[in-house]
C-alpha cells in the first residue's frame, strides 16, 4: 500500500502531512511520533518543493522483525546539493527559510539517509518505528 | 483559497487556526493580521493553535513574523492552546519563537495581555535613576 504524490505546489504539501499522518495512525505510532513524523515530512515535502523544483514523496509501511513503521522517501530531480555539511547546520539556508528544515528533519526521525548530486536532484528517505 | 478569519474582541483581534494551513493561507493571516492591527487600534493578538496537530518551521517563522510586526504596531501577540506533541517536537526541531509570548488557552491569554497593558500604564517597579515622583497612571 504505497502511496505517492506529486509535489508541484503548497497545496501538495498539505496533502503529504494529511497522508503522512494517516499511514501513521495506522501503524499506531505514538501521538508525540506522530506529529514528530508529519512535522518532518512537512519539511522534506516544502524542501522538495522549494529547493528540488518539485518532485514526489512516496509513503509506506516499513516493517524491520516485529518492529512496524512508516517510511517515506522525498526525490526532486532539482540542482542538488553541494555541501552537504552546510546543508545539515542549524541556521544555514539559501532559501530565507530558519535553516531548520534539514537538520531539523533529522532529529525528528529514527533513521535518515540522504542520496545528492549537482545538477542531478536529491533523494532523502526517512523512517520512524514504533517504540 | 481558504483564509483565517480575524475577530475582534474589545481591545483584542482573536485568531483561531482551524485548518491546516497551505503556505499561502498562512502568509495571507500575517498581512490580514497587520492590516486589522492598524484598521482597530487594537493592542493584542490571540493566535489559537489548538487544532493544530503540527506546527513546522514555516508556521512557526510566520508566527514570530506575526510577533514582531504586531509589535512595531503597538499590539502584543500570545499564542495559545499548543499541544504537548506539538511543544515536544517544536523543541527538538531546534524552532525558537523569538518574541512570543505563550499561554495555554485564550482566557490566560486575555488575562496575560491585560496584565501587561495594565504595567504599561502605571509603575512595573522597574528602577529608573531619579524618579522621586510616584508613578502616575495616564489618564
Amino acid at each position: 500500500m504505497n502511496e505517492r504524490i506529486e509535489v508541484t505546489s503548497d497545496r501538495d504539501v498539505v496533502r503529504v502531512r494529511q497522508l503522512v499522518r494517516t499511514l501513521a495512525v495506522a501503524v499506531k505510532l505514538s501521538l508525540v511520533d506522530q506529529t514528530k513524523l508529519v512535522t518532518a515530512a512537512s519539511e522534506l515535502a516544502r524542501n522538495t518543493l522549494v529547493y528540488g523544483g518539485g518532485g514526489s514523496v512516496e509513503v509506506s509501511p516499513a516493517e524491520n522483525g516485529r518492529r512496524k513503521g512508516i517510511r517515506i522517501v522525498f526525490a526532486d530531480n532539482g540542482p542538488g546539493i553541494a555541501d552537504l555539511d552546510l546543508a545539515f547546520t542549524d541556521g544555514y539556508t539559501t532559501g530565507g527559510g530558519l535553516g531548520l528544515g534539514l537538520s531539523g528533519a533529522r532529529r525528528l526521525v529514527d533513521e535518515f539517509d540522504i542520496v545528492t548530486a549537482v545538477g542531478e536532484g536529491t533523494t532523502i528517505t526517512v523512517t520512524k518505528w514504533c517504540r | 483559497m481558504d483564509r483565517v478569519p480575524v475577530l475582534k474582541i474589545g481591545d483584542i483581534l482573536l485568531v483561531s487556526i482551524q485548518i491546516d494551513m497551505e503556505d499561502q493561507v498562512a502568509l495571507q493571516l500575517q498581512e490580514d493580521l497587520a492590516d486589522r492591527i492598524v484598521a482597530t487600534g487594537c493592542h493584542g493578538v490571540i493566535i489559537d493553535i489548538s487544532a493544530l496537530d503540527i506546527v513546522d518551521s514555516f508556521v512557526g517563522r510566520t508566527l514570530a513574523t506575526i510577533a514582531a510586526v504586531s509589535r512595531v504596531l503597538d499590539a502584543e501577540t500570545v499564542v495559545v492552546g499548543m499541544r504537548p506533541a506539538v511543544a515536544i517536537t517544536l523543541v527538538e526541531l531546534g524552532l525558537q519563537l523569538p518574541g512570543i509570548r505563550t499561554a495555554l488557552n485564550v482566557e490566560l491569554g486575555m488575562d496575560l495581555l491585560a496584565r501587561e497593558r495594565g504595567d504599561d500604564d502605571g509603575d512595573d517597579g522597574d528602577d529608573v535613576e531619579g524618579t522621586d515622583t510616584p508613578a502616575v497612571s495616564t489618564p
